[in-house]
């Protein structure tokens, strides 16, 4: 309760910082969606989606089930691919480059935009094994050294160093829930991504576990781009700095964080934001 | 005919005690109004199990008695100074042509009039002890009847006894299952037990000579397992070289490449190689594989018999591709997709997501489904009588005749066999081996699927 309590403060501190008028949307742009569309064999998932995604921030994607933002998350890092049957249209840009083009390398690309899911998913192996992963099969480490270095300083980053580092060689299946997000998120970290995509990343977890990510995505934006989904409105009034509120598959308003939750414009959005659409 | 007219009894009475169960509960809820424990369907069942229960217990007690009372019935029949002299063969045999007669199918020869009538009283005892036992079934099932029909009242759990006598029933069933397991094994010991007071058991595991003296007499001849095991495990592992590269990339391709299509019409078909009859892969292995084989091994300098551990290895693996793949197949898709999602989002390629993280977790399952094809091909053996050539031979080469364990029991109780000598008697402790065997490698296979099981939990 004491975390919680503390947690609670750290956060009123965050909106005080955030009612600064200066919209983060003037950092550069890292990632340009635009009229993104997706089909699941003959169902539309999306209706022309465009977004632009600023520079070492937090963007929220909020919304009812099935309103397709995580759809649309997975089209950023074209996880969509491994789905038989989904098609995407529109352009998506990373840095002003073409991710759907065809000459672009969709191994590299994932690489440069991380993604951490709902669900904690450790491959069943070591947590030293688990996060060096990455690097091993994108050969970024000259010598176990640097492996080493790489796994230690992933870890640290995702504030998991301190609690794991007597038993690295242990599976990471055994951890706890919050300590196996955490897990996943120093994986993707170690690869050395830009852009770091979470899917619900606290669906799963308990509250405290889920103060502690949020904590550490607070601080991860010092150095990553970072766009989350959430169902859940105070996790992204918490979190992120700007906010894009999907509904049956379209944009309906976006916006810094504070204004959509303050002062939506649309009506489905004060709807939404009221709880009057589930 | 009788077994018909005691069928059609049975599903009259049963008919007759439903519908009375039924109707007395559906009057029950006309009549007072008061809340009833049970549904009709319930008094209904409940009535008919308390009928149909006492009708086939007599009907069954007739059938394991009724034998015993006929022949004596029979043997009363035939006159005494004949029966004097009759040895026991020859009395069967009267006994025998009596009841021929009686059936009306006629017999060999000519008719004694004491044979004729007794045919003709013995028509007419069976006929009434038929109809007796008929009657008193039916009068025992309608007694139930009654006595379910008064005990029905709106307080009456019949719901709860239906349920009770679905359960007994459901035990009775796999009792059936687990009795015969038991039996089997019971006879395999006791009758393995016999071979082993003829032939020291370190002579018979540990002998490397497979030479039984199928002629009788005192020399029984020498029964080493050894020259078998080894031929046995030969196969077995040129099977599993076979079976388990070409069923697990299958597997591979099928689970993780093939687009959905595809997969729909290739699995069945993959499955459809397992209800192929092994006696038409030994066909196989006789007349296509054997000489192809031979043939290749000329062309390359290599001695290979048409009918050897290679040809049936081959063939072998062949049958048991659909057993790897299948299972192998199952067992991946059963990996989280989410584990498959965290590789791709790392940027990992497909094979390398399937060599590092797919195989991996499901590797568990994979060995145990291995472990199963292997004890399936252990106790095959068809394919083996057909092409391996039948050379009970302990030798090192898998291009020559050898022979099975399973191919000895073949051939050692095939004919005239009285289960009197270690001859035949040795079908039993091979048998015993090969159960033994499989059972350790299915247990080991259960084993490690159980322990792949828990990791997703």
């Amino acid at each position: 309760m004491d975390m919680l309590a503390g947690k609670v403060k750290k956060t009123s501190l965050n909106l005080d910082s955030a009612m600064n008028p200066t919209d983060v949307l003037e950092r550069p742009i890292r990632l340009t969606a635009r009229d993104v569309t997706v089909h699941y064999g003959t169902k539309q998932a999306l209706h022309g989606i465009s977004i632009d995604i600023p520079d070492r921030a937090v963007t929220a994607f909020i919304g009812p089930s099935g309103c397709g933002k995580s759809t649309f998350l997975r089209c950023i890092n074209r996880m969509n691919d491994t789905i038989e049957g989904a098609k995407v249209g529109g352009t998506i840009k990373l840095d002003g480059e073409d991710i759907y083009a065809p000459a672009l390398d969709v191994v590299e690309l994932r690489a440069r935009i991380g993604m951490v899911f709902q669900k904690p998913n450790p491959f069943p192996k070591s947590i030293y094994d688990n996060v060096a992963y990455g690097p091993r099969i994108h050969g970024l480490a000259r010598n176990k050294a640097d492996l080493d270095e790489i796994v230690v300083s992933s870890l640290r980053k995702a504030g998991l160093f301190e609690e794991v580092k007597d038993r690295l060689q242990e599976p990471g299946t055994g951890l706890s829930g919050g300590q196996q997000q955490r897990l996943c998120i120093a994986r993707a970290i170690a690869v050395g991504p830009e852009v770091i995509l979470m899917d619900e990343p606290c669906s799963a977890l308990d509250p405290i576990a889920t103060a502690v990510i949020e904590e550490l995505i607070d601080e991860l934006r010092e150095n990553y781009t970072i766009v989350i989904v959430t169902h859940s409105m105070q996790q992204a009034a918490r979190v992120s700095q700007r906010t894009a509120f999907f509904h049956l598959g379209n944009l309906i308003e976006q916006g810094p964080t504070e204004d959509i939750f303050t002062n939506p414009v649309n009506k489905q959005t004060q709807d939404y934001i009221m709880g009057r659409i589930g | 005919m009788n077994a018909l007219v005691v069928a059609g009894v049975l599903i009259v009475l049963l008919g007759i005690s439903y519908q009375t169960g039924w109707s007395k509960s559906r009057n029950l809820v006309t009549a007072d109004g008061v809340k009833v424990h049970s549904r009709p369907q319930y008094h209904g069942s409940f009535t008919a199990i308390w009928a149909m229960i006492p009708a086939l217990v007599i009907l069954l007690l007739w059938a394991w008695l009724g034998g015993g009372v006929t022949h004596n019935y029979i043997v009363s029949l035939i006159p005494q100074d004949t029966l004097v002299s009759l040895d026991q063969v020859g009395l069967n045999a009267t006994v025998g042509r009596i009841q021929a007669i009686a059936s009306g199918y006629g017999v060999a020869g000519e008719i004694a009039p004491y044979e004729q009538s007794a045919g003709d009283a013995l028509r007419s005892f069976n006929f009434i002890t038929f109809a007796g036992t008929l009657v008193l079934a039916v009068v025992a099932g309608g007694a139930g009847l009654i006595y379910a029909r008064s005990r029905i009242t709106a307080r009456l759990r019949a719901r709860n006894s239906v349920e009770r006598v679905v359960n007994v029933l459901l035990l009775a069933c796999s009792a059936v299952a687990i009795l015969t397991t038991v039996g089997i094994v019971a006879s395999l010991v006791t009758e393995a037990l016999r071979f082993f007071t003829f032939i020291n058991p370190l002579d018979f595991f540990f002998g490397t000579v497979w030479a039984p003296n199928n002629a009788g007499g005192d020399n029984h001849g020498s029964y080493g397992l050894l020259p078998l095991l080894a031929g046995t495990l030969m196969i077995t592992a040129i099977a599993m070289l076979v079976a388990v590269p070409v069923g697990l990339l299958s597997a591979i391709y099928l689970s993780q490449y093939a687009p959905k299509s595809f997969r729909a019409v290739a699995k069945p078909l993959i499955e459809i190689l397992a209800g192929i009859p092994t006696i038409v892969f030994g066909f196989f292995a006789l007349v296509t594989v054997g000489p192809f084989l031979r043939d290749f091994g000329n062309a390359i300098g290599l001695q290979i018999s048409a009918t050897s551990a290679l040809t049936a290895g081959v063939v072998m693996g062949i049958m048991i591709i659909p057993f790897v793949s299948s299972l192998s197949d199952d067992i991946m898709n059963q990996v989280p997709r989410t584990l498959r999602d965290g590789a791709y989002g790392l940027g990992a390629t497909q094979s390398e997501t399937i060599r590092n993280v797919l195989l991996p977790a499901a590797l568990p399952g994979i060995v145990g489904a291995f472990l199963l094809a292997v004890s399936r091909a252990i106790g095959e053996t068809m394919i083996v009588v057909l092409a391996a050539g039948n050379a009970p031979i302990l030798r090192g080469s898998p291009f020559e005749p050898v022979s099975t364990i399973t191919v000895s029991i073949v051939n050692q109780l095939t004919g005239d066999t009285d289960f009197t000598g270690p001859q035949s008697l040795v079908g039993f402790a091979l048998g015993l081996t090969l159960f033994v065997v499989t059972l350790c490698l299915n247990i080991f296979a259960l084993y490690i699927v159980r322990r792949f099981r828990e990791q997703y939990e």
